[in-house]
């Protein structure tokens, strides 16, 4: 029945996850040994890094903003996107099909290249305030994620329900609310958990966008990278690796994890 | 059907975001590279006859062929794969490619930092084995980054791929072969044509992706592998020359775009039915 593939291939593509896992565990391993530098094998057993990430303030600050930060950012993205990913399924004849390419634009400028203009534009000539210019910054970068995901589960959505209801008599907002959005929850829950996380890992928008005394948790891991080599970052990489078990998690019992091979 | 026009009242919000914080910053980024009092491009023609910037972009266009070569290697090779294993343990295969995707750059880039270092895990091994006799610099290395990349990029390629392949019905396979093709030509004849534009989009993701990086080059390639993103950067934040920030950023755009409209063409050349 399946045509099995050659022997060789199959053990190259063993080595290739092994060569995708391997850095993974050896940060794990790094973060809970026993040395004031990075090392593995671990020598020695400790929590004492993890502990260390709570006591380093800059660490504390950050993990707080970057969180709150992709929270806030892909809220703004959804309420623009929601609406936005409906009208470009509902009414697919009436709108030029231009529209549709307009929620692809943050894709197609190089995300560093947005983070510097954000930087001159907003920041500096309009004086935002930085954590706004921040949060402007990642609902941009996650939109095409959210609009993308949210038109996916509403693609399969049957409009007739909502017709249905509004002949009936419903308001066409209330039945958005009570029809529509309930039916594509599990798109909407797994487009804020995938922008939340793309928003927590930014590098490239929030390099220009931090300034004096707000900075994200990435931007300050690259910065601590540079200075020291202690077991704390490998710790903090536990951490966010474990955010993504939890994000996985979710993606998983919403949209399923073959969604994201679409 | 039609009553008054309201999806375009629910597409204004999300639109008039783009054109005001996507739209305008960038024109404006755009426009100030035109603007120099010695001329309308001379910004243009400084970056180009310098010959540091141009090994940077050149640098920078070589890490981003090689990683997406590689990536597409590996990536369809390991697509092949995991597209034709049995039920659970693909799904188990593609939960191991997903979480290093979704897990942050700072992260990857980092664990090849604790790899290739002078006192890394790959110096040591090599010692311990008696191969070197003293640590060898990796870091630093135009090799350390592409490794790095290609580390980055390979989930996401696996993942496209794995998504056209999946499409691909199981009929197809088993007319090519009943009518006497081996494997390999089945391979070549059949699956490699109508995986072709999962290709091509992998190949522009990773392409565009690498070309236009920061933290991975800023981490393992420093300053002696500088790299357009870690050059925009420098221009910007430390020596406050934004024109000249302006003009990578306008190149790395126009390169950026050129690309994905490009390979949109030769997509649709190659499989006119896809698009």
């Amino acid at each position: 029945m399946h045509t099995r593939p050659h022997p060789f291939l199959i053990g190259f593509a063993c080595l290739v996850f092994f060569f995708l896992l391997a850095p993974l565990v050896i940060i794990i391993g790094a973060s809970v040994s026993d040395t004031t530098f990075l090392t593995f094998p671990p020598q020695g057993l400790t929590l004492h890094w993890y502990e260390n990430i709570f006591e380093v303030s800059a660490f504390k600050r950050t993990m707080v903003t970057s969180f709150i930060l992709a929270v806030t950012g892909t809220s703004l993205s959804l309420i623009v996107g929601i609406p936005a990913a409906y009208a470009l399924n509902r009414y697919r004849v009436q709108l030029p099909s231009f529209l549709s390419t307009v929620f692809v634009l943050p894709i197609l400028v190089p995300e560093i290249v947005l983070g510097f203009s954000l930087m001159k534009t907003v920041t500096t000539a309009m004086g935002f305030p930085i954590f706004v210019s921040l949060v402007i910054g990642h609902a941009l970068l996650v939109l095409p994620y959210c609009v993308r995901v949210v038109s996916a589960a509403l693609a399969s959505f049957d409009f007739s329900i909502e017709e249905a209801a509004v002949s009936l008599g419903c308001p066409r907002w209330k039945a958005f609310f009570i029809i529509v959005l309930p039916n594509v929850r599990a798109g909407v829950i797994a487009a804020f958990i995938l922008a939340l996380i793309t928003s927590i890992n930014d590098v490239s928008i929030s390099l220009f966008l931090t300034g004096p005394g707000i900075s994200t948790l990435p931007i300050q891991l690259l910065a601590h990278m540079e200075q020291f080599f202690d077991p704390t970052i490998a710790s903090v990489s536990v951490l966010l690796m474990l955010v993504t078990v939890g994000v996985m998690a979710v993606v998983e019992l919403t949209l399923g994890l073959t969604f994201l091979t679409k | 059907m039609t009553f008054r026009q309201p999806g375009w009242l629910l597409v204004l919000p999300a639109t008039l975001a783009v054109a005001m914080f996507l739209g305008i910053p960038v024109f404006d980024t755009f426009s100030t590279t035109f603007t120099d009092s010695t001329g309308f491009l001379s910004n243009y023609e400084k970056f180009f006859t310098s010959r540091f910037r141009r090994a940077v972009l050149w640098r920078t266009t070589e890490i981003a062929l090689i990683t997406m070569i590689a990536s597409l290697l590996i990536g369809f090779a390991t697509a092949y794969v995991v597209s034709r294993a049995p039920k659970k343990l693909k799904s188990l295969l593609i939960i191991i490619a997903v979480f290093p995707l979704l897990t942050g750059v700072v992260v990857r880039s980092f664990a090849w930092l604790v790899i290739l270092g002078k006192n890394g895990i790959l110096n040591q091994i090599l010692l311990s084995v008696g191969v070197i006799a003293e640590p060898l610099s990796m870091l630093y290395t135009e090799g350390a980054v592409i490794v790095a990349m290609v580390y980055l990029f390979v989930p996401l390629m696996i993942l496209t791929i794995v998504g056209v392949l999946e499409g691909i019905p199981e009929d197809l396979l088993q007319a090519s072969a009943s009518l006497g093709a081996t494997p390999f030509a089945t391979f070549w004849q059949v699956v490699f044509p109508l995986a072709m534009p999962g290709l091509i989009v992998g190949a522009v993701l990773v392409f565009t992706g690498s070309f236009t990086s920061y933290a991975t080059p800023q981490l393992l390639g420093g300053e002696q592998q500088m790299m357009m993103g870690t050059f925009l950067r420098q221009r910007a934040m430390v020596t406050f020359d934004w024109t000249g920030a302006s003009t990578i950023a306008a190149i790395m755009t126009v390169v950026t775009i050129i690309i994905v409209l490009a390979m949109g063409r030769v997509a649709r050349r190659l499989n006119p039915a896809a698009v």
